[in-house]
């Protein structure tokens, strides 16, 4: 259960613009467990997305070392070792949901009765059953980034990379896409990065938080939650839970000292 | 409902607008007409000639009226006389055209916007090639093209497309781009071959775009196919009839063509525009 899937080992990654070298990611050291939710939470401007994106290999580090299940991050995307949910649902407008899920199966090739297995099954599993057949603008913000959730599910990739999936959504759907998202983490036994400026977003779901800062985007902390695996929403008004918040918040002020 | 009021009110503007500047344009002509019959020059005679004249300076809508139904509805369709005849001999330059356009634009805007070579270095030509004026090179083309023996449709086609494709190629380029970095990424994260994005995303994407040009092209077109008639004195089409017709002052029978070829450039549009909403509600692009 505990082998390391993801290890950073000293990655930069600097991006040269027009003002000069931007420092987005500096001196970065971090393993992630098998089966760890692993949240990244800092303010803007202090490289998470950049770290995930990293990770998926969209952006290539400038130095340092990373490997993916024992690959570079390159080769694992060739692999499809992950999914990805973007901040928005990126559905398209001319395909139902249920074709929707099947884009990445049909662009990885699998055959027809296994893409209409599987986008069943996902869909079951993000509580979308019988909505395959409706197009993306007959289902709210929340449903749509549940689909893109399904979609990122669909190909059975060990771990799963989520960019502030919920930032655009409002606070009672956020509650119930948590609870939703963490039963089927449970479910799956995926590893999963999880990108968010939520503090009690962050505290809530994970096993490990990352804190960041920014000007050169950093680690400041990182926090091992004490908090049991299956969590209810209630769990958030109990004092180990408002201390890890508080230590998080700690290490967020302690990022911007200097500023 | 509401808009017919509006509508048959500026069409009445037009028509009353078009009359007295028929009787005044007319006017001189038939002042000296009168005066050689010996005829009193009253209003009402002044008028009733000014309306009726054969070569009119201006014809009154009524004499175009009349010459576009004997033009459409008063010759058998095979008639030289025919503008349906002549309208048809357009018509199929300006739909060969309209292809040839479109496939040309189509092809070329799938380069440029995956080749970064195309890109700068066929922009450029294709602007240049539209900002020559089309009725300096018309006659070359039908010189050289009929120098190697092809004559008739192809020509006029050619012509024709040289208008049409440059709408169809910035539309499409402009729509082929659309896809925004997150969904490119995602199709990156898919690890997604190229022709993948072009048939899965981007093709799909650039419709909307397409569309609006093939509108504007269609258009092109017929004007590019008309165009293509006029230099090599031809004897059919629309341009045929329109160049005839200043050749012998026949003012009615330019007119009456002219009208025809924008009922044909309405309709065209309109078919165009009537494929472009099926398509996009049949995608779901348009509610």
């Amino acid at each position: 259960m505990n082998e390391p899937v993801i290890v950073a080992d000293g990655i930069d990654l600097t991006f040269q613009t027009a003002d000069g070298p931007v420092h987005a990611l500096k001196g970065v050291d971090l393993t992630i467990n098998q089966g760890d939710f692993v949240s990244f939470i800092g303010p803007s401007g202090c490289g998470k997305t950049t770290l995930l994106r990293t990770i998926a290999a969209l952006e290539t580090p400038t130095g340092g070392a990373l490997s993916v299940n024992g690959m570079t991050p390159d080769e694992a995307r060739r692999a499809r070792a992950y999914g990805y949910v973007f901040q928005a649902p990126g559905l398209y407008p001319w395909r139902t949901i249920a074709q929707n899920i099947a884009l990445p199966l049909e662009i990885m090739g699998f055959a027809k009765a296994d893409r209409m297995e599987r986008v069943e099954r996902v869909l079951e599993l993000v509580d979308l059953a019988g909505f395959g057949a409706k197009y993306p603008w007959q289902l709210s913000g929340g449903m749509q980034q549940r689909a893109s959730i399904a979609r990122a599910l669909s190909f059975d990739a060990d771990i799963l990379l989520m960019d502030e999936p919920f930032g655009a959504l409002d606070e009672i759907v956020r509650d119930r896409l948590n609870e939703a998202l963490l039963e089927l983490w449970a479910r799956t036994a995926k590893t999963i990065g999880f990108v968010t400026h939520s503090i009690p977003e962050a505290v809530f779901l994970s096993t490990k938080i990352v804190v960041m800062s920014p000007r050169p985007g950093r680690i400041t902390d990182v926090i091992e939650s004490t908090l049991p695996r299956t969590r209810p929403l209630e769990i958030r008004d109990t004092p180990e839970f408002l201390a890890i918040a508080h230590r998080v918040r700690e290490g967020l002020r302690a990022g911007h000292a200097y500023d | 409902m509401n808009a017919v009021l509006p509508v048959l009110v500026v069409l009445l503007a037009i028509i009353a607008v078009w009359y007295v500047a028929a009787w005044f344009l007319n006017l001189n002509w038939a002042e000296q007409q009168l005066a050689r019959e010996g005829i009193e020059p009253t209003f009402s005679a002044l008028f009733h000639n000014t309306m009726t004249q054969e070569r009119p300076v201006l014809p009154a809508p009524h004499q175009v009226a009349a010459g576009l139904y004997e033009g459409l509805f008063g010759q058998k369709i095979t008639s030289k006389r025919s503008l349906v005849w002549h309208g048809w001999i357009t018509l199929s330059a300006t739909l060969a055209g309209f292809v040839m356009g479109t496939l040309a634009g189509i092809l070329l805007a799938v380069g440029i916007v995956h080749n970064r070579a195309m890109d700068q270095s066929v922009m450029p030509w294709a602007v240049a090639s539209q900002t020559v004026p089309i009725l300096a090179i018309a006659p070359m083309v039908i010189v050289v093209l009929a120098s190697i023996g092809v004559t008739g449709l192809l020509p006029k086609a050619v012509i024709s497309a040289w208008l049409s494709f440059f709408p169809v190629l910035v539309g499409t380029v402009k729509g082929l781009r659309t896809p925004d970095q997150m969904q490119l990424d995602q199709m990156r994260s898919w690890n997604a071959s190229p022709s993948q994005v072009f048939w899965r995303l981007r093709l799909p994407s650039s419709m909307p775009y397409l569309f609006a040009s093939l509108k504007v092209a269609i258009a092109a077109s017929l004007v590019g196919a008309i165009v293509g008639e006029l230099p090599a004195g031809a004897s059919a089409g629309l341009g045929a009839r329109l160049l005839s017709g200043s050749y012998y002052g026949q003012t009615v029978q330019i007119w009456a063509a002219l009208f025809t070829a924008a009922a044909l450039a309405g309709v065209l549009v309109l078919i165009v525009g009537w494929i472009e909403r099926m398509t996009l509600r049949r995608m779901g692009l348009a509610r």
